[in-house]
């Protein structure tokens, strides 16, 4: 079976096993070579792809237990983040960390140890989970947490699903008065003032950057930068406050089919990131928007993928230490708008401390392109690698599909402990990816 | 509609736990019957979790017909609605060439679901009211040379729950046969299907929850089965014959 990750782009034909349940994951597992396990799909390149096995987990679908005292949620790897929003969300509960996107497994958000907007704040998801059982290659299920089986634990946070498959796990569940966020709008006309917003908002639970990347000189950086908090009832209005979960369908949006590759190109997306600045504009402060617009407002496009065309998309993200954020930002920008060929969606984001075996996280900025697979794009990332490790960053897992090992591993020497604890428990042949080997992960 | 509980019988399938959460949604109590009925513990978590009711577990071997009555006195409630998905397909040439497959497969789509659904029958008649759900197939419509032994045992099955609604006609019971024709599940895993009559288990369930509610009595879930197989069962007997679906 053809598969791709979210970027489409590489696409490899790739033998698919689909376990029914948990109890059913260590038979299927049972004599075969190497496996990875792959969720709805959305780590953006190869990581979750696998020309021998690849291991459909979304089988894995059941919700197990849930203590509404401490809001501790119980389930298979293959529940969906959206489906946990829509059960528990009316009953006051929400994730405490969320992705861009709400159509991920929790295995795939523990194996990448996803991030969201409450980064600097709440950390990674990998900090709310309780317990996770994984199934190692010699068939044994092992209950792993911070206090039992704690290194496979810390391995498993981040690892790309290349410790073993994750058959289950318990999430603390966040309590939230309401279904709306209290959203703040503030514009950065540089990226000096960009930051200055961000380090000034460091209590704000929600923070995020959408940055114009293709803004040159005295305009560099510029920002639209959106904080966010969950609202109160008392925030609603009173006709809301009856049901303070409740908000509007929003209209579902798809792009049918492939854009032309000529689609995207500089003017498209100059001409799109001077309209998304403008329209940002006319909404600065402050405004109630419900949660799904607030967290997933790409969700309501289904399929927006599409819009690269058949040749798919590189996603690019980084994070750079805080000492070297405003240089590294600055270098990274220029390189950018020089090559004219700027990003559709452009993302920076404060994140907080994070101490992990693989995870992406670090203190300091992280920013997030997206760029079309063709050649001269992927010659711009081969620049901006560089510039990254110039100042000390790192790369993101579950958005790469095109990074060389030795860049991986000059950027971060935890790759190579990671690697020799891989071989030491005897992972390295029952659990890999294309995006391992190409990493020597 | 008022939420009476309603009993799966054959839960562990694809469809079973799909209609277990088609009335789950709709505030149902449920009661989950099967063999091993504990190995199920996942799936009532999962249903009562998600939906808010109350989700039970019940052994139930269908051959067992001895027990049934036992079974029956086993469940919380007498159940307002019964949906029987239980059905076991094997292969054409292990049931034709095996007589003790050939059996099971008999008993197993036919004789267990009967007798099991008669005993419901005679509660639901004495209370006056209820809802008796049987899924059949279109195999059943016309035997056919790919797989008789299943047909035969669903066209039993579609003749003895004609015969049962005709019964209860007048006693407030209604009962409805369900041919779902293909349905995307782990029995059909890995063969190649129409996709113009392929449907996924949640059809089937909507289906079944629409038409307890009321309405026709036998249907098929995608209508263009109605079609083919009205063609299938007019064809002449000479024709019929040669034919190799």
């Amino acid at each position: 079976m053809l598969l791709s990750g979210w970027g489409r782009f590489p696409r490899a034909d790739c033998r698919v096993l689909r376990p029914a349940n948990a109890a059913a994951v260590p038979d299927v597992l049972a004599g075969q070579g190497a496996a990875i396990a792959r969720g709805m799909g959305r780590s953006y390149g190869d990581s979750a792809l696998n020309p021998a096995a690849v291991i459909d987990m979304r089988g894995l679908s059941r919700l197990l237990a849930f203590d509404p005292e401490t809001g501790l949620l119980e389930a298979e790897a293959g529940v969906v983040l959206g489906d946990i929003i829509a059960v528990f969300l009316p009953r006051g509960w929400f994730p405490p960390v969320t992705p861009g996107t709400r159509f991920v497994t929790l295995g795939g958000m523990i194996a990448a140890d996803v991030h969201g907007k409450n980064h600097h704040g709440a950390g990674s998801i990998g900090s709310h989970i309780a317990w996770l059982d994984l199934l190692g290659a010699d068939g044994e299920v092992r209950r792993c947490s911070p206090t039992e089986n704690a290194e496979l634990f810390t391995l498993t946070i981040g690892g790309m699903g290349l410790t073993g498959m994750i058959l289950r796990c318990a999430l603390r569940l966040m309590p939230v008065a309401s279904g709306w966020i209290r959203q703040t709008q503030i514009a950065a006309p540089d990226l000096d003032a960009a930051l200055a917003v961000f380090e000034a908002n460091m209590a704000s639970p929600y923070s995020v950057a959408w940055i114009d990347c293709l803004a040159t000189g005295k305009a560099l950086g510029r920002s639209l930068i959106t904080l966010g908090d969950h609202a109160a009832p008392d925030d609603l209005p009173a006709e809301r406050r009856a049901q303070p979960f409740a908000v509007p369908a929003r209209r579902r949006l798809s792009v049918p089919i492939d854009a032309p590759g000529w689609a995207l190109n500089g003017i498209s997306v100059k001409a799109f990131n001077a309209l998304y600045h403008a329209r940002g504009l006319s909404a600065l402060g402050e405004r109630l928007v419900s949660w799904d617009s607030y967290f997933y407002p790409l969700d309501a496009v289904l399929h927006w993928n599409r819009i690269y065309g058949r040749q798919g998309f590189a996603q690019f993200q980084c994070v750079l230490p805080l000492a070297t954020s405003r240089a590294g930002l600055q270098a990274l920008l220029e390189a950018i708008s020089a090559a004219g060929t700027g990003s559709f969606l452009a993302v920076l984001k404060r994140m907080g401390p994070q101490e992990s075996a693989l995870s992406f996280p670090m203190e300091g900025y992280t920013l997030a392109l997206d760029f079309p697979a063709r050649a001269r794009p992927l010659a711009l990332l081969e620049r901006l690698d560089r510039i990254v490790l110039d100042h000390g960053g790192r790369f993101y897992l579950a958005k790469d599909s095109r990074m060389k090992a030795d860049v991986l591993h000059a950027s971060d020497p935890r790759a190579a402990a990671f690697r020799e604890r891989r071989e030491a428990l005897g992972l390295v042949r029952h659990f890999s990816s294309l995006q391992s080997e190409r990493l020597g992960l | 509609m008022s939420a009476g509980a309603v009993l799966i019988l054959g839960a562990r399938s694809d469809i079973g736990l799909a209609v277990a959460h088609a009335f789950a949604a709709r505030g149902h109590a449920i009661q989950l019957a099967l063999r091993d009925a504990a190995r199920a513990e996942a799936d009532r978590a999962d249903i009562a979790l998600r939906h808010g009711v109350a989700v039970s577990l019940h052994d139930f071997d269908v051959l067992d017909t001895a027990g049934h009555g036992a079974f029956l006195d086993s469940l919380p409630a007498l159940p307002q609605l019964v949906v029987c998905v239980i059905g076991l397909l094997g292969t054409q040439e292990e049931n034709r060439r095996d007589p003790a497959r050939a059996a099971l497969i008999l008993r197993s789509n036919f004789e267990g679901p009967a007798a099991i659904l008669e005993r419901i029958a005679e509660r639901f008649e004495a209370r006056g009211s209820g809802v008796i759900v049987g899924v059949s197939s279109v195999a059943g419509d016309r035997g056919r040379a790919s797989n008789y032994v299943y047909g035969a045992a669903k066209a039993g099955f579609t003749a003895y729950l004609s015969g049962l609604r005709a019964r209860l006609s007048r006693a407030g019971v209604r009962v409805v046969t369900v041919k779902p024709g293909f349905v995307r599940t782990a029995m059909t895993a890995g063969m190649q299907l129409s996709p113009l009559l392929t449907v996924g288990p949640e059809a089937v369930a909507s289906r079944i929850v629409a038409v307890s509610q009321g309405g026709a009595e036998v249907i098929y879930v995608k209508r263009l089965w109605w079609l083919v197989m009205t063609i299938i069962r007019a064809l002449p007997e000479a024709i019929f014959k040669k034919t190799r679906f």
